[in-house]
C-alpha cells in the first residue's frame, strides 16, 4: 500500500503528486523532493549503459525511519516515486515493481490523450483512479 | 554545549587503554626524572604500546578493595552498572605500578639502599592490598650495565634485590641514564603492557569466576553487570575482537531483564552504552554494514519502549541521543578512511536525531506546559548525597530500589513533576538546529542538494520557532530559489509563508513586499481568500499604514512586531523599494514586443507593452516607465496617472492605470527614434512598473529587458507545445500565451528614392583602363543634397583581388599600385529632383577571373516624421561582377631559316623566333607596336623591326611577327637559355583618344642551344633559270678546335648537270673554313631537288649527314627559259 504517488517531469518539478492522509502533504512533497537526488545520481550513474539493457526500476531510493521510496524512471526521464510505509513489509520488490509498471503504462495513456500536453500537470480521471488503486488496496 | 543528562559519559567514549602508575618520580625537581617522564608520555604516537600512564607518589591511597563476597546466596544487586566503576579501572586503579629507585650495581652503600628500596616497594604493596595490580621495580643507574652475564656483581645483587622485594627476576628493570633514553624507555613499556595484560586477563578470570554463583531470578542484573565488566577489562587488555563478543552477549542480557516503567530507563541506558561500545568496536574492525545492522536492531527494540508517559520526552531524548552518537560514529569511521554513499552517510542519522529533537520538543510542549505558579519542589529530589547517582540510569529519588511497585506515589510525582520543570529550560531549538547543521553537512559532501535544501528549510523554521527571524529568513531566502528553479510550487509556498511571518515579525519592509507580491502570484498555491488577506496587507503597506499580522504567529512577538511597523510608519525616510522580479515569481508578468524586428528611421518605432495581474483583486498602479539601451527614448515611454496620456494610442478611456486579475493589459507606445541610431538596435533594458505612490510607499517592479521572470521561461516552453486551440477572444485581447517578447529592434535607413545606371562593355581585358560609367537620376520629391559615391571592388573578397585592382576617375593614366581598390565618398553635390548626373569610373584589373565592384551612393533628405522635422540620410547600392580576360593569346616558336620547327638551337647558326598574336577579346583591338627585348644571349641577325603596328584585329584573328636571331656559343646551360622578352603595345579599338596604350609584356620561352662541329652555309640565288649557270657556293666552317677531316661527295641529279668537285676529302683546320664551288646547270624548269652534298665527318660519326642536311637548301625554283627575241623587245622597251 503507497502513502504517496509521485509523476516528477524530465525538468525534475512535480506533474502529478498525491498522498494520503492528506495532512501530511507536505511532507510526502519534501520526502519526493528530495529523493531525486538519489534519483539523479542513479541516472547520471546509469547513462552509460546501454539503452536496450536499461532497467527502469531504480529501488529502493532511500529508506527513513517511517518510510520506504522506490523509484522508477521512464526512457523519457519521467520519474516515479513511490513512498510506502516502512511497517508494511508485506511489499516485495517484485510486486513494487509490478505496481510501477501499471504506474507506467497509465501513464503512457495519459501521454496519448491528444488533448494532453506534455509537460502539463496531469489531471485525467482515469489515472487518478489508477493512483488511488494503489494508494488503497495495494498491487 | 556543556554535557546534558543525555550525553554519554566520558569514560564510555574514550579508547579503553591499560592503565599504569610510576612511583618514586620526582618529576618537578628532579631533571632526570623529568626526562624520564617526559620520554613515557610525550608524543605518544600510534605505534606505541596503549598504556595510559600516570605519576603518583610512592605512599599514594588506591581505592579500597571490597572484601571478597564467598556466596551470592543473600546477595541482591541493587543497579546494573556503578556510575564510578569505569572511570575506577581507567584511571584509579592500575594494572601495573612501577616503583623507580636510583641505584647502580657498585653502589658504596649497597645493604641500606637495598633495604630503602624493598621498604617502597613494601609501601606500594599495602596500598594495594586485595588487588592483583602488579608492582615492578627500575633502578636507574647512571652507567651504562655490561651484557648479561659479564657483571657478576650485578647479578648477585640483582638476585639479592629480587628476593629483599619478593620480586620475580621478570619484575626487575634496568633503566641507564643515557643518550638512549627513549629506545630504553620503550622496552620498558613493552614490558609494563605485557604485566598489565596478564593483570587484566586475571581480572577477566575472576569476574568470570563469580558467574557460578548466580542464578537466574535474583541476580539477572549481575549477569549483564559482569558481562559488561569482561568486555570492558577485555578492552583493557587490546583484546577487541572478544571485547565485542562479550559486549554482544552483555547487550542480550539487557533486553532479556524484566522491564517496567519504573526502571525501563535504567535498561535503555545500559543498552545505549553497550550498543554505543559494540557499533564503535564494529567501525574499528572495520565492518561498518555489522554496526549499522546492531544499530537498527537497537533502534527497533527500544523504539517502543517509551517507559513513563508523563517523561515521554525523556525517551525521544535519548532515541535522538543514540542517533547522534552513531552519526558521530560514522563520521569518525570516515575520517579514518571509510568510504560512505549517497544512501548511507551520517547525515540521515544527524537528520533523526533531529527528527526525534523536535518530537522531544513537542513532548515538551504537551507535558511541560505548567502553570507558572508550580514551583520547582523543594527539596530538589534530583538531588543525591554524593551529587551522582549510583548506578546508570536510574531515579535519583528511589536509587537501589529494585521493586516495580511505587512505594511512594508522591514522592515519585514531585521527581517527576522536578524533571518536567527541568525540560522546560531546555533549548529544544539549540539542540535541532545543531543536529540539522550537521545533517546538512554531511548531506553537501554526499551529493544530496536537495535534501540539504530541506534541511536547511527545516532550520530556517527552527530559527523561525526560536524567534531568531533574521537567521531563519536568511536560510529560507537562501534556499527559496532552489524549489522556484525546479517548480515545487507547493513547497515554495510553505516556505514563502514562513518566510513572509518573519519579514511580518521583523518589520522588514522590503522581504515583506517582496514574498507577498510572490505569494500572490501564480506560482503560490495559497487559496483565494488568504490571497486577499495578503494583497490587503500589501496595500496597506503601500499606504504606509501597518498590515494586519499573519497567522499562527507568537503572540508576544506580534506586540513587539506591531511596535516595529508602527516605527517604521513614522520614520520618513526611503520609501521606495526597488524589486528585480527576474528571480521570483511576482503578481504582476509582464512582456513588452516591438511591432516590427527593424523600423526604418523615417517611420515611428511603436510597441506595445502588455501587463496581467494574478491576485484576486484588481490592483492600481502609478506609474509605467520603459528604459532602453538608448536613454534618450526612456522620457518617450512613460504612463503616469497624473500626466495626460499623449502617448498612448488606445485605452485611455478605461481605468487605465488598473488591472484587472486574468485580462491582459495592453499598452502601445510610439517614438521617433533618432538618425543617429540608424544601423542600431534598441533594446528594451527594463520595464518598470511603479505600485504605490511617493506619499506613501513605493514599490518598482523591474522586469530585465522586455519582461518574464523566474518561472515564465518554462511557461512559454509548455506553451509553445500546446496543442490546444485557444477560446475566441474579442478583437482587442489576446491571449498571454500568445505574445511572443520581442525586446529589440533595428533601426534602418530610410527606403532611398534614386535610380543608378551602371554602363560598361564587359568583360574587362587584363590590365586595360576598364571604362564603367555610373548614372544617377534623383527620383525624390526634394532635393537632395550631399550625394557621395562610393565604387570599387567590393570588400570581403579575395585579399589578393584587393592587391590586383586599381580604381581611378581619370582614365588617361595608368594606374600604378599605389591606387586604391576601392574609392570611398567621392563629393556629387546635389541634386534637384529629377536631376540626372553621370560619373565615368575607370578600373584596372591585373589578373583575371571574376570581381565584384561596388557602385554605393548616399545622400541627405529632410523629411518629417510625426511633424517632427529629421534629416535622413539614404544610401543605395549596386553590385556587378565583371569578368576579367587575357585581350590575346600570344604563341612564340623557334624555326630554322628554312621554316623548319626547332626543338633546340644550334651556336652561332640563325634561327627565326615567329611570334603570333591571336585576339581573345570580343571587342576589336588595335595593336599600337611591337617591340622585342632581347636577352643578353642572344644577338638579332638583322635589324628588329615591328610588322604589326596599326594592325586592327578582331575577335579570333591574329598577327604574325618573324625575327632572325642566332645564339652563340654557351656551353650546357641547364634548362636552355633565356630568349627575351615580346613587348605588345595595345588598346581597344573603340577606346577614346587619350586612354593611354597598355603593355603587355610576354616572357618568351628560353631555348636549349647545341653546339656543332660543321656548319654548312650556301650561297644559293633565289632562283635559277633553265640553262643559264648557276653557281652555288658552299660554306664548310670548322665550329670546333680541332682539324677536321671532311670526306664530300655530290649524288647527281636530273634536273641538273653540275661541275665541281664531285668527291673529295679535305681538311679543315679550326676555326676556318673552306668553300666549295659548283655551278649547276638546270635543265629543268620548276621546283627542282639540287643535287645533294653529302658530307661525313670522319671524326664525329654521330653527327649525321642527315643533321648537316638541314642546313643546306635542298631545292630551288628554276624558271623556264626565257626568249631571246623577247628579252631584248623588253630591253629595248
Amino acid at each position: 500500500m503507497a502513502v504517496c504517488i509521485a509523476v516528477i517531469a524530465k525538468e525534475n518539478y512535480p506533474l502529478y503528486i498525491r498522498s494520503i492522509p492528506a495532512e501530511h502533504e507536505l511532507k510526502f512533497h519534501y520526502t519526493v523532493h528530495t529523493s531525486l537526488d538519489v534519483v539523479d545520481e542513479k541516472v547520471s550513474a546509469m547513462g552509460k549503459a546501454l539503452v536496450d539493457q536499461r532497467e527502469l526500476y531504480l529501488g529502493l531510493l532511500y529508506p527513513t525511519e517511517d518510510y520506504k521510496v522506490y523509484g522508477y524512471v521512464t526512457n523519457s526521464k519521467v520519474k516515479f516515486v513511490m513512498v510506502v510505509d516502512s511497517s508494511n513489509t508485506a511489499l516485495r520488490d517484485n510486486e513494487i515493481r509490478s505496481m510501477f509498471r501499471k504506474l507506467h503504462n497509465s501513464y503512457t495513456d495519459v501521454m496519448c490523450n491528444p488533448f494532453y500536453n506534455p509537460g502539463d500537470r496531469i489531471h485525467s480521471r482515469a489515472f487518478d483512479n489508477m493512483v488511488t488503486s494503489m494508494m488503497v488496496q495495494g498491487c | 554545549m556543556s554535557p546534558t543528562r543525555w550525553d554519554f559519559p566520558v569514560e564510555l567514549c574514550c579508547r579503553p587503554m591499560a592503565f599504569v602508575t610510576l612511583t618514586g618520580l620526582d618529576v618537578v625537581y628532579n631533571a632526570v626524572h623529568r626526562a624520564v617522564w617526559d620520554a613515557f608520555c610525550a608524543n605518544r604516537r600510534a605505534d606505541r604500546v596503549p598504556i595510559s600512564f600516570k605519576v603518583l607518589p610512592g605512599d599514594h591511597e588506591y581505592p579500597k578493595c571490597r572484601t571478597k563476597r564467598t556466596s551470592y546466596e543473600w546477595y541482591i544487586p541493587k543497579g546494573i552498572l556503578k556510575t564510578g566503576w569505569m572511570n575506577k579501572h581507567l584511571n584509579l586503579v592500575p594494572a601495573l605500578v612501577v616503583v623507580f629507585y636510583e641505584l647502580d650495581w657498585d653502589e658504596p652503600q649497597w645493604k641500606e639502599k637495598q633495604s630503602e628500596c624493598a621498604t617502597r616497594v613494601e609501601i606500594v604493596r599495602q596500598s594495594l592490598q586485595g588487588r592483583n595490580t602488579k608492582v615492578a621495580v627500575v633502578l636507574i643507574q647512571k652507567k651504562t650495565p655490561l651484557p648479561p652475564g659479564e657483571d657478576v656483581i650485578a647479578s648477585e645483587r640483582a638476585a639479592a634485590l629480587c628476593n629483599a622485594c619478593e620480586l620475580s627476576g621478570k619484575s626487575l628493570f634496568v633503566l641507564p641514564h643515557t643518550d638512549h633514553l627513549v629506545g630504553y624507555i620503550i622496552r620498558l613499556e613493552n614490558a609494563f603492557y605485557e604485566h598489565a595484560q596478564t593483570y587484566y586477563y586475571t581480572e577477566i578470570r575472576r569476574v568470570k569466576s563469580h558467574k557460578e554463583f548466580l542464578n537466574k531470578t535474583t541476580h539477572q542484573l549481575l549477569f549483564v553487570r559482569h558481562q559488561f565488566k569482561i568486555a570492558f577489562f577485555s578492552e583493557l587488555k587490546q583484546d577487541t575482537q572478544n571485547a565485542l563478543k562479550n559486549y554482544r552477549t552483555a547487550y542480550n542480557l539487557v533486553h532479556e531483564l524484566r522491564a517496567h516503567e519504573t526502571n525501563m530507563l535504567e535498561i535503555k541506558t545500559m543498552a545505549g552504552f553497550i550498543n554505543y561500545k559494540i557499533c564503535r568496536l564494529c567501525f574499528q574492525h572495520n565492518t561498518p554494514l555489522d554496526a549499522i545492522a546492531q544499530f537498527r536492531k537497537h533502534i527497533d527494540l527500544c523504539k517502543k519502549k517509551i517507559g513513563s508517559a508523563e517523561l515521554a520526552f525523556e525517551h525521544a531524548a535519548w532515541m535522538s541521543k543514540q542517533f547522534q552518537a552513531f552519526g558521530d560514529l560514522f563520521d569518525e569511521a570516515i575520517k579514518l578512511g571509510l568510504t560512505a554513499i549517497q544512501t548511507q552517510n551520517p547525515g540521515f542519522y544527524y537528520q533523526q536525531a533531529a527528527y526525534y529533537s523536535q518530537e522531544r520538543k513537542q513532548l515538551s510542549k504537551a507535558l511541560c506546559s505548567h502553570e507558572s505558579s508550580v514551583t520547582y519542589p523543594s527539596p530538589d529530589p534530583l538531588e543525591t548525597q554524593t551529587g551522582t547517582l549510583d548506578f546508570y540510569g536510574q531515579r535519583a529519588w528511589r536509587q537501589g530500589i529494585l521493586s516495580f511497585d511505587l512505594s511512594d506515589p508522591e514522592k515519585e510525582k514531585v521527581g517527576i513533576l522536578a524533571l518536567q520543570l527541568k525540560e522546560r529550560n531546555v533549548s529544544h531549538s539549540e539542540i535541532i538546529i545543531t543536529l540539522l547543521s550537521n545533517a546538512v553537512a554531511q548531506f553537501k559532501k554526499y551529493k544530496c542538494p536537495r535534501m540539504k535544501s530541506h534541511l536547511m528549510v527545516q532550520m530556517g523554521e527552527e530559527y523561525y520557532f526560536a524567534k531568531d527571524y533574521s537567521k531563519a529568513l536568511k536560510l529560507l531566502d537562501y534556499v527559496m530559489c532552489d524549489y522556484r528553479g525546479e517548480g515545487w510550487w507547493t513547497l515554495l509556498t510553505s516556505i514563502l509563508t514562513t518566510a513572509l511571518k518573519c519579514s511580518y515579525l521583523m518589520a522588514q519592509l522590503k522581504d515583506y513586499i517582496t514574498y507577498s507580491l510572490e505569494l500572490l502570484g501564480r506560482a503560490s498555491t495559497l487559496k483565494d481568500d488568504q490571497k486577499s488577506r495578503i494583497e490587503k496587507n500589501l496595500m496597506n503597506v503601500l499606504m504606509n499604514e501597518n498590515p494586519d499580522p499573519e497567522p499562527d504567529c507568537d503572540m508576544s512577538a506580534v506586540k513587539t512586531a506591531q511596535k516595529l511597523w508602527a516605527d517604521r510608519v513614522s520614520l520618513a525616510g526611503s520609501n521606495i523599494f526597488t524589486i528585480g522580479v527576474q528571480d521570483f515569481v511576482p503578481f504582476v508578468q509582464c512582456k513588452a514586443r516591438f511591432l516590427a524586428p527593424s523600423f526604418h528611421v523615417d517611420v515611428p518605432v511603436q510597441f506595445d507593452i502588455y501587463l496581467k495581474a494574478d491576485c484576486p483583486h484588481p490592483i492600481r498602479f502609478s506609474k509605467l516607465c520603459v528604459s532602453f539601451n538608448n536613454q534618450e527614448y526612456n522620457q518617450f515611454c512613460v504612463i503616469e496617472d497624473t500626466q495626460q496620456m499623449g502617448d498612448i494610442l488606445e485605452n485611455s478611456a478605461q481605468g487605465t492605470m488598473c488591472l484587472v486579475p486574468g485580462k491582459t493589459r495592453k499598452f502601445t507606445f510610439k517614438f521617433v527614434a533618432k538618425t543617429e541610431d540608424v544601423g542600431k538596435k534598441i533594446e528594451i533594458s527594463s520595464v518598470d512598473l511603479i505600485l504605490g505612490s511617493e506619499i506613501g510607499r513605493c514599490v518598482i517592479l523591474s522586469w530585465q529587458g522586455g519582461g518574464g521572470d523566474a518561472a515564465s521561461s518554462q511557461e512559454a516552453l509548455q506553451a509553445a507545445r500546446s496543442f490546444k486551440r485557444r477560446p475566441k477572444l474579442p478583437d482587442n485581447e489576446v491571449h498571454w500565451d500568445s505574445i511572443i517578447i520581442q525586446a529589440n529592434t533595428m533601426i534602418i535607413s530610410r527606403v532611398p528614392n534614386i535610380s543608378v545606371h551602371l554602363l560598361h562593355e564587359p568583360p574587362a581585358l587584363t590590365n586595360e583602363m576598364y571604362c564603367l560609367t555610373v548614372t544617377i537620376q534623383s527620383q525624390e520629391k526634394t532635393p537632395i543634397r550631399d550625394v557621395k559615391l562610393t565604387a570599387g571592388l567590393k570588400p570581403g573578397q579575395d585579399a589578393n583581388l584587393t592587391q590586383k585592382t586599381h580604381v581611378t576617375l581619370h582614365g588617361t593614366e595608368m594606374c600604378d599600385d599605389s591606387y586604391p581598390a576601392l574609392l570611398p565618398d567621392i563629393p556629387i553635390g546635389d541634386l534637384q529632383p529629377g536631376e540626372q548626373l553621370e560619373k565615368t569610373l575607370y578600373i584596372q584589373c591585373g589578373t583575371v577571373g571574376s570581381r565584384m565592384f561596388l557602385v554605393y551612393i548616399s545622400y541627405l533628405i529632410n523629411t518629417a516624421v510625426e511633424g517632427k522635422e529629421i534629416v535622413c540620410k539614404c544610401h543605395k547600392d549596386e553590385t556587378v561582377t565583371i569578368e576579367t580576360v587575357f585581350p590575346f593569346d600570344v604563341a612564340v616558336k623557334f624555326v630554322s631559316t628554312k621554316f623548319e620547327h626547332l626543338e633546340r638551337v644550334y651556336a652561332d647558326i640563325p634561327f627565326l623566333l615567329m611570334t603570333d598574336i591571336l585576339s581573345a577579346s570580343p571587342w576589336a583591338l588595335t595593336l599600337v607596336s611591337s617591340q622585342l627585348q632581347l636577352a643578353s644571349s642572344m644577338t638579332p641577325v638583322d635589324h628588329l623591326q615591328s610588322h604589326v603596328e596599326k594592325v586592327v584585329l578582331q575577335t579570333g584573328e591574329s598577327a604574325s611577327e618573324c625575327f632572325c636571331l642566332q645564339c652563340p656559343s654557351v656551353g650546357n646551360v641547364e634548362g636552355g637559355v633565356p630568349t627575351g622578352h615580346y613587348i605588345i603595345s595595345w588598346k581597344r579599338t573603340s577606346a577614346i583618344e587619350n586612354v593611354p596604350v597598355i603593355n603587355t609584356v610576354i616572357t618568351l620561352p628560353h631555348v636549349i642551344v647545341e653546339s656543332i662541329p660543321l656548319h654548312v652555309n650556301t650561297d644559293l640565288p633565289s632562283f635559277g633559270r633553265v640553262r643559264e649557270s648557276l653557281p652555288v657556293k658552299y660554306h664548310l666552317q670548322n665550329k670546333t678546335s680541332l682539324v677536321q677531316d671532311v670526306e664530300i661527295s655530290v649524288e647527281p641529279s636530273d634536273a641538273f648537270m653540275f661541275s665541281g668537285l664531285k668527291q673529295i676529302r679535305l681538311r679543315i683546320l679550326p676555326g676556318t673554313e673552306q668553300e666549295m664551288l659548283y655551278n649547276f646547270y638546270p635543265l629543268m624548269a620548276g621546283y627542282q631537288q639540287l643535287p645533294s652534298l653529302n658530307i661525313n665527318l670522319l671524326r664525329f660519326p654521330n653527327v649525321t649527314n642527315q643533321l648537316l642536311r638541314r642546313f643546306i637548301p635542298a631545292y630551288i625554283f628554276v624558271k623556264p627559259q626565257g626568249r631571246q627575241a623577247d628579252d631584248t623587245s623588253i630591253a629595248a622597251a
